[in-house]
């Protein structure tokens, strides 16, 4: 895997030898239109943890961190892959297109997993220290922790970097390559992360 | 739309700026999942509280490196740290709001709250400054 990351992220197209160059455009770094549903999420959110009943704070556990999970184990296995192979101009319209959504989608899926899971855990008893698989989650704090260092430190600045650039009336190709080989190496490392997270997770829902 | 021409790519050697943040905010985490493992039972706070003093330091020796960059986009940084700061604000509000529904008190929730405000600083300052080292800037920064 770490191979075809490796593979995936110096691929000849990112030399920008012989690329076209990049063409800069206008769009919305976050879409606007975007806020008022993570508003009402976030407050759907807020509302579930204060009414403290067991079917919202299961459901923003389960639904987000499945999709979370699912997101992450695409992107980074499925889509980085290819998108390494991939001409810089057609990288560049992908991102253009994917990237200022997942600024929205990904940071509110992972608090509705995380806010969720951790009262879901204090509602069934799963926080306390004699819970027999207890240090099951606190694996799972360590891995969400790995991955939030990865996420929050390397992608996601990259991501928004990204596409800065490409507003700029002269996009620089080489920038745009270098961060999104950033992108497409920590993505498959979050991918290989959330393996651990499915282990954990049917690990403590079966227990 | 228009189309860009080639220029140099290499951006300038900077000073580990992003690094530190990012030490940060790894600290901040270990704090975090060490008192997330021990919680609702108070544990003992002395490894959080030198996890949070570790990284707040962090993020001040980048902020330190930060102002001395010259020149530097400041302009893209404040742009870019204001919006970047109030979504973390908001993450950072509702983990806060989480451990406060669930009796998290005393000394205890105060330093999970520093934990929290270092790192919605901490995220912030790193999306900006990696946005902002790219940008030109021809304008030498005067203080």
């Amino acid at each position: 895997m770490a191979d075809l990351l490796e593979q995936a992220a110096v691929s000849p197209a990112e030399s920008g030898a012989g690329e076209a160059p990049v063409v800069s455009a206008d769009f919305e770094i976050v879409p606007l239109k975007g806020l008022p549903i993570v508003g009402v999420i976030l407050a759907a959110l807020v509302v579930s943890i204060a009414t403290n009943k067991a079917w919202p704070i299961d459901f923003f556990h389960v639904a987000g961190g499945g999709m979370w999970t699912a997101l992450d184990l695409f992107l980074g296995l499925v889509i980085g892959p290819i998108l390494g192979r991939l001409s810089i101009t057609a990288r560049v319209e992908f991102v253009r297109r994917f990237m200022p959504k997942m600024v929205l989608i990904m940071p509110t899926l992972v608090i509705s997993t995380l806010a969720g899971g951790w009262q879901l855990a204090r509602q069934v008893g799963d926080l306390n220290a004699n819970y027999v698989d207890h240090s099951w989650l606190v694996a799972s704090f360590i891995v969400v922790a790995v991955m939030a260092v990865i996420a929050l430190g390397v992608l996601e600045p990259a991501n928004i970097a990204v596409l800065f650039e490409l507003k700029k009336p002269q996009p620089n190709g080489q920038v745009i390559a270098t961060l999104m080989k950033r992108f497409i190496v920590t993505a498959g490392i979050t991918g290989i992360m959330q393996i651990a997270t499915l282990v954990i997770m049917t690990r403590l829902a079966t227990s | 739309m228009s189309t860009a021409s080639p220029r140099p790519a290499t951006p300038r050697r900077l000073p580990p700026v992003a690094e530190l943040i990012v030490l940060s905010v790894a600290l901040m985490l270990s704090g975090g999942v060490y008192l997330a493992a021990y919680l609702p039972r108070h544990p003992s706070l002395a490894p959080a509280i030198v996890l949070l003093a570790a990284g707040a330091l962090s993020t001040l020796l980048a902020v330190a490196m930060l102002v001395r960059i010259k020149p530097f986009a400041w302009q893209k940084f404040f742009l870019v740290s204001r919006y970047a700061f109030v979504a973390y604000l908001v993450i950072a509000g509702v983990l806060a709001y989480v451990f406060i529904y669930d009796h998290t008190r005393g000394a205890t929730l105060a330093v999970l709250m520093g934990t929290l405000a270092v790192f919605a600083l901490d995220v912030p300052m790193v999306i900006a400054f990696t946005v902002a080292r790219y940008d030109e800037v021809s304008e030498p920064f005067s203080s």
